[in-house]
């Protein structure tokens, strides 16, 4: 194995180790933190950020042994960032609809409430299709 | 009134985008692969036409590369946070907080990036809109400090989305 070969396989091996990392600590933070609204921080940004570094790890695996470049592990790491602040969204939306947190909140500062919380105060259309249905 | 070809594919970008990211997870590189991925292409972006009315604008599209290679080195950044806050701060001393963030983007893509952006970077999480659209009720890990917080997001976020769409 020339030297190169070893250096990126030290470097998969670490994203692979830090993807685990990341991982048990996101887990760990879903165990330790009190609060839920806490608890949504951890497995958003440390556990993706885990299961990126692991699959950025697989995709430099197989461009070293199998000289092909992995786009689809790439696009599953892409495909989990952009799902991860989605569904953390909807968990907090959730929370805020169930929890008495929602009394203590800031003021939105605009004569609109929260969207989660305001019955009486639809969301204005924003597009004109929208307005004819 | 649209014309017929704009009813039929009214996003041919999405449509690009969905075929060849079908053929990527598919990973299989066929004429049959293509067609299954055309099929989607064109037929997901006309199942969902009604939640997409507008067409995003980008004023300048290029500059989403820097922004998307500051949001990555955010996001490195913001685990070490949330595991130094995880592994090193007694549960008491934890000082979580909800922040109201005004926002002068329009745009409802400029919106939902900056909230998505929002919720990967350091130590914050987009937790819900306001009903008109133009302030984001943010909840911070551990923010001893929540004036700092909005500052960096309207300099650091906010404003290189201003810059990309029109």
């Amino acid at each position: 194995m020339s030297l190169a070969a070893t250096i990126i396989e030290i470097i998969a091996a670490a994203l692979l180790v830090a993807g685990g990392l990341f991982a048990v600590i996101g887990s760990l933070g879903l165990l330790r933190l009190k609060q839920s609204m806490q608890r949504l921080h951890a497995p958003t940004k440390a556990t993706t950020l885990g299961i990126g570094s692991a699959l950025v790890a697989v995709a430099v695996h197989i461009w070293l042994n199998e000289d092909r470049l992995a786009l689809r592990e790439l696009a599953v790491a892409l495909f989990f960032f952009l799902t991860a602040p989605l569904s953390a969204l909807f968990l907090s939306k959730a929370h805020l609809f169930r929890s008495e947190d929602a009394a203590k909140l800031p003021p939105t500062g605009t004569k609109a409430g929260w969207a989660t919380l305001s019955e009486d105060n639809p969301a204005e259309p924003s597009h004109p299709q929208d307005r004819k249905a | 009134m649209m014309r017929p070809a704009m009813r039929l594919w009214p996003h041919p970008i999405l449509s690009l985008f969905l075929t060849l990211f079908w053929l990527i997870l598919a990973d299989s590189w066929t004429f049959g692969s293509l067609v299954m991925g055309g099929f989607l292409g064109l037929a997901i972006p006309l199942l969902t036409a009604p939640w997409w009315p507008d067409k995003p604008r980008l004023k300048r599209p290029a500059l989403l590369i820097p922004y998307i290679g500051i949001v990555l080195y955010d996001v490195v950044i913001s685990s070490l946070h949330v595991a130094r806050v995880i592994l090193f701060l007694r549960p008491e001393e934890i000082r979580s907080t909800y922040v109201a963030v005004e926002t002068s983007l329009t745009s409802p893509e400029a919106i939902a990036l900056l909230a998505g952006t929002i919720t990967m970077t350091p130590g914050t999480l987009t937790a819900d809109l306001s009903a008109d659209g133009k302030v984001l009720l943010i909840h911070a890990l551990h923010a001893p400090d929540p004036q700092a917080l909005r500052d960096d997001i309207h300099s650091r976020y906010e404003a290189r989305l201003k810059r990309i769409f029109a």
